[in-house]
């Protein structure tokens, strides 16, 4: 399969990610490349065979519906871009708010 | 007594539990070593602060008689695991900039169990790479020098920093991830000792996530004594992390002090003889199962007949689930975030100046074979493949107790080497990338030094969860190689 530069804006497109015109084309090429590689994975028969998602034998485990944590809030709001707002300043565990520049126009 | 940082793990805690020195002394005397060899970059972040406090906590607790079993040990810390309060950038400007507020589960661990952090050390941008030059802050200098020649060699990939800090004597020990190779590769590029274990034997919670279904915490080391009280410390189960075994975890460090394999079967692949493995790798590979028989193992041919595939199926299961996983960077919650006239373009514009050039071409490859109409053919086919290669592995087993292979299929190449040319990066991973895509442990023991000098490396590869059979054949391999290289070229 070779990837054409209007493709590789499509997928640039699809995974909100820039990139310069420029640059289409040598990727195009590279990601063509590789998908040539990947390609010898047709010679297998695989009609019979079940997809592995994950090695672990493990189901997933259920635990108590119980609360583990807390307590923590300025740790969680630590890292907010529009800093932390906390709805009563003199307990922080009271609530607040993650804020963010704005993302809805 | 010999210089501290000269000691093993295994030394260093006999020396300390001994009085002989302080976890504050060893420490200081390691952080030195982080000075001199500072042009190596080998760190993002250095911690010089906190491994004082650290040390000075240890020793607190071993004059209390609660000493861990890693008490006092200087660790460097792969920086893509999230330590409280100190940076984790996992070689990426678009992490510009976080700073976690909780610590992973693994290296939470390694602080219970007295040993003290240095830094965080320099990786291939979210662990993807075979060479770490792909880190937004900059390569990573392999500390061997082929001979005569002073041109700069790269510690292979990901963990290039942690593996190139043990190997310069900077730590006796690291720890790193490995999704298709990223600690097995670098160990064996920079002569040290690197173990990737089960999947699921480590708790992957607070590491930034690549490929969820392959990424696997691991230590590297000088030794396999000190590889297997690594990871005695590193595992266990965490609740936090659904795929996390709910197993107990073995004497690991007995199993490596007990190098008698007598009647082990070694399973020598037949498939592993690939094109464009160097003859000095072959030749070392031979002699590798001679001195296992020697040992007093039996060697046996064995077939994992899909192994020419692990690779190409990796690179479509590996990008597809980074496209996934790097979906949340996003410029909205944490992190770098470059301004667009609205949203979709700030995300662009964000994800485009944050991401690096190999980031951008797997997010681009995960996103195309997981959109409509292309899923069944690459995706599912991918899984599929995985489904066979695991049953290779299985069918192996029946007729051995552990594989020997070699680690990568040449020694460490010169920095910017295979930068144009990913498919030929992406054959470094060719003998370490089917036991990833099987969830088995595998381990990198540094086994001879080719004509330039530089080290190689074999590999052992065991059942799932069977690490301990797999230390017992790597003490003894280690044994038989006597391996005494040492880094000069730094």
């Amino acid at each position: 399969m070779s990837l054409d530069k209007d493709t590789v804006a499509r997928i640039a497109r699809l995974a909100r990610l820039k990139v310069p015109d420029e640059e289409l084309a040598p990727l195009a090429g590279e990601l063509s490349g590789i998908l040539a590689w990947i390609e010898q994975l047709n010679e297998v028969d695989t009609s019979n065979v079940a997809p592995l998602s994950s090695v672990s034998d493990v189901t997933l485990p259920m635990r108590a519906d119980k609360v583990t944590d807390g307590g923590i809030a300025a740790k969680v709001l630590a890292n907010a871009p529009g800093g932390a707002v906390y709805i009563d300043p003199t307990d922080k565990n009271a609530g607040g708010f993650f804020t963010v520049p704005k993302v809805v126009e | 007594m010999a210089a501290v940082t000269d000691l093993t793990i295994a030394q260093l805690t006999a020396a300390l539990a001994k009085k002989e020195t302080s976890a504050v002394e060893v420490a200081e005397a390691h952080l030195a070593k982080l000075d001199e060899h500072r042009a190596l970059n080998a760190f993002i972040t250095e911690t010089p602060d906190k491994a004082r406090a650290m040390a000075k906590a240890s020793d607190e607790r071993r004059w209390k008689g609660e000493a861990g079993l890693l008490e006092g040990v200087p660790l460097a810390i792969k920086d893509l695991f999230c330590t409280e309060g100190v940076q984790t950038t996992a070689a990426s400007n678009i992490l510009k900039g976080f700073v976690p507020t909780y610590e992973s589960t693994v290296t939470s661990n390694l602080w219970k169990s007295g040993a003290v952090m240095v830094g965080k050390t320099n990786l291939d941008e979210f662990a993807m790479g075979s060479s770490n030059m792909t880190s937004h802050f900059g390569g990573v200098e392999n500390p061997w020098k082929r001979k005569g020649d002073n041109r700069k060699l790269v510690p292979g990939g990901s963990s290039g920093g942690s593996a190139a800090a043990v190997a310069a004597y900077m730590v006796p020990g690291s720890t790193g991830t490995d999704t298709g190779g990223s600690i097995r590769q670098p160990a064996a590029f920079c002569g040290i000792v690197g173990l990737k274990p089960t999947y699921g034997r480590c708790s992957r919670w607070g590491v930034v996530a690549f490929a969820s279904s392959l990424d696997q915490p691991g230590p590297f080391t000088r030794t396999v004594e000190d590889a297997a009280l690594m990871l005695q410390a590193m595992a266990g189960h965490d609740p936090k992390d659904s795929t996390s075994a709910p197993l107990p975890v073995p004497d690991f460090a007995a199993a490596a002090r007990d190098p008698n394999i007598k009647g082990l079967k070694v399973g020598i692949p037949k498939e592993y003889r690939v094109d464009g493995t160097s003859e000095e790798i072959v030749a070392l590979w031979a002699k590798g199962v001679e001195m296992l028989k020697a040992a007093g193992a039996e060697p046996v041919e064995v077939s994992l007949p899909h192994s020419k595939y692990a690779l190409p199926a990796y690179y479509i299961v590996a990008p597809a689930e980074c496209s996934s996983n790097l979906a949340r960077y996003d410029g909205v919650r944490f992190g770098l975030r470059v301004p667009g006239k609205d949203l979709p373009e700030m995300y662009e514009n964000t994800r485009g100046a944050g991401f690096g050039k190999e980031t951008r071409r797997r997010i681009l490859i995960g996103t195309y074979v997981l959109s409509a109409g292309y899923y069944d053919a690459y995706y599912k086919q991918a899984q599929r493949i995985r489904t066979l290669i695991a049953r290779d592995f299985k069918q192996a087993f029946e007729t051995c107790d552990v594989l020997l292979t070699p680690t990568a299929p040449t020694a460490a190449f010169a920095a910017g080497d295979k930068m144009d040319d990913p498919v030929a990066m992406y054959l470094n991973d060719v003998f370490t990338i089917p036991a990833s895509m099987a969830g088995l442990p595998g381990i990198s023991v540094p086994a001879g030094l080719d004509k330039d000098g530089l080290p190689l490396g074999l590999q052992l590869i065991g059942r799932a969860f069977d690490e301990v059979t797999m230390l017992r054949a790597a003490a003894a391999l280690e044994k038989a190689a006597a391996f005494s290289g040492r880094a000069t070229g730094y």
